[in-house]
């Protein structure tokens, strides 16, 4: 467990850190700016006339909102990597997942490359080892230092 | 005088609150996790708090992305649950303790805390499963609620440091509030969990037992834990644990456990649960209910 004098948190070295993890989107304010009318729209689907015009009509109910075409697609495909990485945040995604009427869990297992039920087995045993996953430069350095 | 008597961690997943809504809580799966808070429901019976300051994170529920609180508290009278996209939980209304929070809200701000004042707002699986989860399913919610709500959505949330703090800035404001309460914090979230991308279902065992450890006795090293440390080694969503350390910090200088339950998995997360009384020799101890504890732990 490593622990530092919170005194001196460098911003610029904080937000490369908040890169440096595998298989990970930190919602830093890069992504919250980037996201804000995904995270927005997603939002409106709480309510229940919103979630009733969304499933009537994806396109024409998404088409009210400032979404790039990008965002539409990635939304429309339900690929929940493509909108992390277009600055959507899981909590806001998952009205969407609510919508759809899926348990959390398995919207969550279709970002890994697993299955849900190998995911739920995944879960069951444990969960996944933080093992090789703490850091890219990490791992980068243990790959270079292999091939030497 | 009001007095914090006591302080009680959980993981608040919302599955939690869908066991218990729909009385899954004894089956296979969610049996052994609500068996691990049999003890504590026996024991708040015989504690009965006046009111819990109840530390969690709102899922973009109350909150959107409009307005970002990094600390916000509940000065209402009462909180509804919210719709969280499949219908609001069927749980009693939260009622607030308006007296006592605008107490701690000015006694924080004089502080140097700059906190945010919230009169009205639903309140999501967050605060309500913790409550489900340490009082079962009753018509009305045994004590008062003051919210505590922690931004830990978007970066970067408070420091871990900044939470202990604030826990023992908001122990300072309880202490000064000339009405006789029995007032607990609870911490809420976490444990390890990281509920997005290809990294997703991410658990350390051993990570968050140190975590649990640390919570009980004098030592302070917890309020050091940078936030690299969290997402590394607990997930992107095991971040949550430094709304534990709000509820660690009010207990004062040292604590000792009275009630300890870990357990894997809970969909994505893992469940952690403990309570905790605050050992400082300050009359603390002195609620009687040492003695209650143990016929509830018989």
């Amino acid at each position: 467990m490593i622990t530092e004098d919170p005194k001196h948190q460098d911003i610029h070295e904080y937000l490369a850190e908040m890169e440096d993890i595998p298989g990970t989107r930190v919602f830093t304010a890069k992504r919250a700016r980037q996201g804000y009318h995904m995270n927005q729209f997603a939002m409106s689907l709480m309510k229940d006339e919103n979630r009733a015009r969304f499933k009537a009509d994806e396109r024409a109910y998404m088409d009210e909102w400032p979404l790039t075409e990008d965002m539409k697609q990635a939304l429309l495909a339900r690929d929940y990597n493509r909108c992390l990485d277009l600055g959507g945040n899981v909590y806001f995604l998952a009205k969407l997942f609510s919508t759809d009427g899926i348990p959390f869990a398995e919207a969550v297992s279709t970002m890994t490359d697993m299955e849900f039920p190998q995911y739920r087995e995944m879960m069951m045993n444990g969960g996944r080892s933080p093992e090789g996953l703490r850091s890219i430069r990490a791992n980068a350095a243990a790959a270079k230092k292999e091939d030497r | 005088m009001a007095r914090i008597t006591a302080g009680v961690a959980s993981s608040h997943v919302p599955l939690l609150g869908v066991a218990s809504d729909f009385n899954k809580d004894r089956d296979d799966y969610f049996g052994p996790i609500f068996a691990g808070y049999d003890w504590t429901r026996e024991w708040e019976k015989a504690e009965k708090p006046d009111v819990v300051i109840l530390v969690y994170n709102d899922h973009a529920s109350a909150f959107d992305m409009k307005i970002i609180p990094t600390f916000a508290i509940g000065c209402g009278e009462r909180y509804k649950s919210a719709d969280e996209g499949w219908g609001p939980r069927a749980v009693p209304d939260v009622e607030g303790h308006p007296d006592l929070a605008w107490h701690i809200a000015q006694s924080l701000v004089l502080d140097e805390f700059d906190m945010t004042i919230i009169n009205e707002m639903d309140v999501d699986h967050g605060l309500t499963v913790p409550l489900s989860m340490m009082f079962g399913k009753p018509d009305a919610w045994p004590c008062k609620v003051v919210p505590l709500a922690v931004n830990v959505v978007t970066y970067p949330p408070p420091s871990g440091n900044r939470c202990w703090a604030l826990g023992e800035a908001v122990r300072k404001a309880v202490e000064s509030f000339p009405e006789d309460l029995n007032v607990q914090v609870w911490g809420t979230g976490g444990m390890s969990h990281q509920l997005q991308g290809p990294r997703a279902g991410l658990i350390n065992k051993e990570w968050d037992n140190m975590f649990l450890d640390g919570l009980v006795g004098d030592s302070d090293h917890l309020r050091r834990i940078p936030h690299i440390e969290y997402l590394r080694e607990t997930g992107s969503e095991g971040i949550e644990m430094v709304m534990w350390l709000v509820m660690r910090g009010a207990l004062g200088k040292k604590t000792r456990a009275l009630h300890r339950h870990y357990h894997v998995p809970c969909s994505n997360t893992a469940i952690g649960h403990m309570v905790l009384r605050p050992d400082n020799g300050e009359g603390l101890d002195m609620t009687g209910s040492d003695t209650v504890t143990a016929i509830a732990a018989e």
